[in-house]
């Protein structure tokens, strides 16, 4: 018994005197930022190298150039969400942002229950009616949307144009309306260029999981590339990585999606249909310092910047010049209207 | 005056979880200026955030009240000497059943009615989904933990199927709203509440926790699935059925895992939703043996679990969330080492004060 005591009373003290301890550097938790932010990412979306990041990344660059104080959080479970966000405006922020499409119910909701916090949803799904019209968010919160379609266009014509086959792959992730605007850009893209191509569309599953399961990525890539296909364009987020991986295995090639994601396969990646996640995310940030925040619909493509390609010193050896000449001339048709791009397949 | 018998009692109940609470707060610490923040000011921004309001208690209650189903679930089995590993995916097929049971009966079914077909369609659901691990063992001599794992895929993938190919709202992953049977959220009653998910479920757990503590320790049945547990053959010799009481066994922790899954869909959220829950199904292994197998202690233990997984999500912006989670593995470990090392102490001051 005396032992038990003196063990009891040793914790006891150990973890009275480590709670004083106070570290060189910790964060003090004060209002005197010029805009508090707070951002909710999705479950296990952190370290996904695509959409989650790219919020992460903006949300870092209004740190260090509009001094935002940005506070983060990533749900356990699925009813952490609300939680999340709630947590989140009962703080006071200033803006709470919604990283994916799943959270699109709960901003709406929270938005109505808070009127003076700003709301903005990454890929919010605006709803539509029984007459057909787009229900309008509330006023304090920003639905952020991209035209997704109008960048996989360009991916897919420089896939047949520079792959060197006549039938291309496409690996999607989570067999949602989302993901499809991904695969119509790209078929549309692909047959603009080459009317009697084929594309071969996969998806990795019905389920959140979806998108995080690289096994997955690689068994379907494999069997498209051993198909005849050079070239697949994933819309996966981190089962991508095995679409990479395939690539790398095949002595093939993959096109990224979200991010520059060269990095993750180097001689592989033939480019990227980057999604302005960090500029939007910054962009929304910055009009909150502002005082110019709006809510409403925001849609993002190739005239707004939201989506595009990449072309840069990495892999210029992939792609010829001629080819990127035609890309940029039908980039300039997308933005002039001269080609209207489907959104759904 | 208290007798030197409720004395070893209370001192056995309490000083484990007493040394385990100091070693997890003490690793707390280290892990905690690890990160580089200081120890004091996570710990009160984790108290703050969920004892210290209205909003964050409910929160926890709410969590709670999934972690007391799941808890009791994995105790009841435990209890029989089987580990039940499925609670993930029986407390997934109980949120179903009561989403769908709210959503066949017609708008407008009066409270009284709807509910308890909800909350039968939970039960049964998840003791269906119990039941088959129960039957294979008594059956075939299937191993539970296997047969248990299994299941949880078998299960999660299909409600994901049913959900994601003919149940969900479109652009969502949840099925439409339940027309009936839903419970209050007791923001309702007390307002302070507001905002917070906490419900009536919280009172069916409680009472499911009474009920089981009755039945484990005042009926004949709960005596019998107490002898299997300790020592199956022996009962066997004693004239127990014991692949008859594996299968109850199973079936009735099924049952109260899926009983579980009422907290999301008919307090919260009104929809079964994939992931609802993820993971309590398998914290409700921790909190069984934090809450060493007594229905009062898995109560307790729930509440622990969810003041840190709430608490979590307070401090979530000092210290990382996998921090949290490391936190929680800390509190399981230092449980599963004190109370046998504490309990030696415990009976080496005795033995030793006797001599």
């Amino acid at each position: 018994m005396r032992r038990l005591t003196i063990l009891i009373a040793v914790l006891l003290a150990a973890h009275i005197a480590l709670l004083f301890v106070e570290p060189r550097g910790a964060v003090a938790v004060t209002d005197a930022a010029a805009v508090d932010v707070g951002i909710v990412f999705d479950v296990g979306g952190r370290g996904d190298k695509s959409f989650n990041d790219g919020a992460y990344k903006g949300a870092d660059s209004a740190k260090a150039l509009l001094g935002a104080d940005i506070r983060f959080i990533e749900p356990g479970e699925g009813s952490d969400r609300e939680a999340g966000l709630r947590l989140l405006a009962a703080q006071g922020m200033d803006l709470v942002i919604g990283v994916g499409f799943i959270f699109t119910d709960d901003l709406t909701d929270l938005a109505v229950e808070y009127p003076g916090v700003k709301f903005a949803g990454v890929d919010y799904a605006v709803t539509v009616d029984a007459q057909g019209n787009v229900v309008q968010p509330p006023s304090n919160l920003a639905a952020l949307k991209f035209r997704e379609e109008e960048g996989s266009f360009l991916v897919g014509a420089i896939a047949v144009l520079a792959g060197g086959s006549k039938r291309v792959g496409f690996v999607g992730g989570m067999d949602i309306p989302l993901i499809h605007k991904f695969e119509a850009g790209f078929r549309a893209g692909v047959r603009h260029v080459c009317p009697d191509c084929t594309v071969i569309a996969q998806y990795a599953g019905v389920t959140p999981e979806a998108f995080r399961n690289p096994g997955k990525g690689k068994e379907l890539a494999l069997s498209q590339y051993q198909s005849g296909v050079n070239v697949i364009f994933h819309a996966s987020g981190s089962t991508g990585l095995g679409v990479f991986e395939a690539a790398r295995q095949t002595r093939k090639y993959a096109i990224g999606v979200d991010a520059d994601q060269y990095s993750e396969a180097p001689g592989h990646i033939m480019t990227s249909m980057v999604k302005g996640v960090d500029a939007v995310t910054f962009d929304a940030i910055r009009r909150v310092r502002e005082g110019t925040f709006q809510g409403g619909v925001y849609s993002y493509g190739l005239k707004e910047g939201g989506v595009g390609y990449i072309y840069d010193d990495n892999n210029r050896g992939l792609i010829p010049p001629d080819v990127i000449a035609r890309v940029e001339q039908l980039e300039a048709d997308i933005i002039a209207g001269r080609i209207r791009v489907p959104s759904t397949r | 005056m208290t007798t030197p018998a409720t004395r070893r009692r209370v001192e056995e109940a309490l000083l484990p979880p007493l040394v385990a609470l100091l070693v997890a707060l003490v690793v707390g610490d280290i892990l905690i200026i690890l990160v580089g923040q200081s120890p004091s000011a996570v710990f009160s921004l984790m108290l703050s955030g969920t004892w210290g309001n209205w909003y964050g208690f409910g929160q926890v209650l709410y969590k709670a009240t999934t972690l007391i189903c799941t808890g009791l679930a994995v105790s009841f089995a435990l209890r029989a000497g089987l580990f039940n590993i499925g609670a993930e995916g029986q407390l997934a097929a109980g949120g179903f059943a009561a989403a769908v049971m709210g959503l066949v009966l017609p708008a407008g079914t009066p409270g009284l009615l709807a509910v308890p077909i909800c909350i039968l369609g939970a039960l049964a659901a998840g003791g269906v989904v119990g039941a088959i691990p129960g039957v294979m063992k008594a059956r075939f001599g299937a191993h539970e933990v296997i047969v248990t794992i299994m299941l949880n895929f078998i299960v999660l993938a299909l409600l994901n199927w049913i959900v994601a190919s003919h149940l969900h709202v479109p652009e969502t992953l949840h099925t439409p709203d339940m027309r009936a049977g839903t419970v209050a959220r007791l923001m309702d009653w007390v307002p302070a509440f507001h905002g917070s998910a906490v419900n009536a479920s919280l009172f069916i757990a409680l009472a499911a926790a009474g009920v089981v503590g009755w039945m484990l320790f005042r009926t004949r049945a709960g005596y019998e699935l107490r002898a299997v547990g300790l020592q199956p053959d022996a009962a066997e010799y004693g004239g127990v059925t014991v692949g008859t009481v594996w299968m109850k066994a199973f079936l009735i922790s099924g049952a109260l895992a899926g009983l579980g899954g009422i907290n999301y869909v008919l307090g919260y959220k009104y929809y079964y939703e994939e992931g609802f829950a993820a993971g309590s199904g398998f914290l409700g292994i921790a909190v069984a043996l934090v809450g060493r197998n007594h229905p009062l202690g898995v109560v307790i233990a729930a509440f622990l679990f969810a003041t840190l997984s709430q608490g979590g999500l307070a401090i979530h912006a000092l210290v990382p969330k996998q921090m949290v989670e490391v936190l929680q593995g800390v509190v399981i470990l230092a449980v599963a080492a004190a109370v046998p090392e504490v309990r030696r102490l415990v009976m080496g001051a005795r033995s030793g004060a006797a001599t």
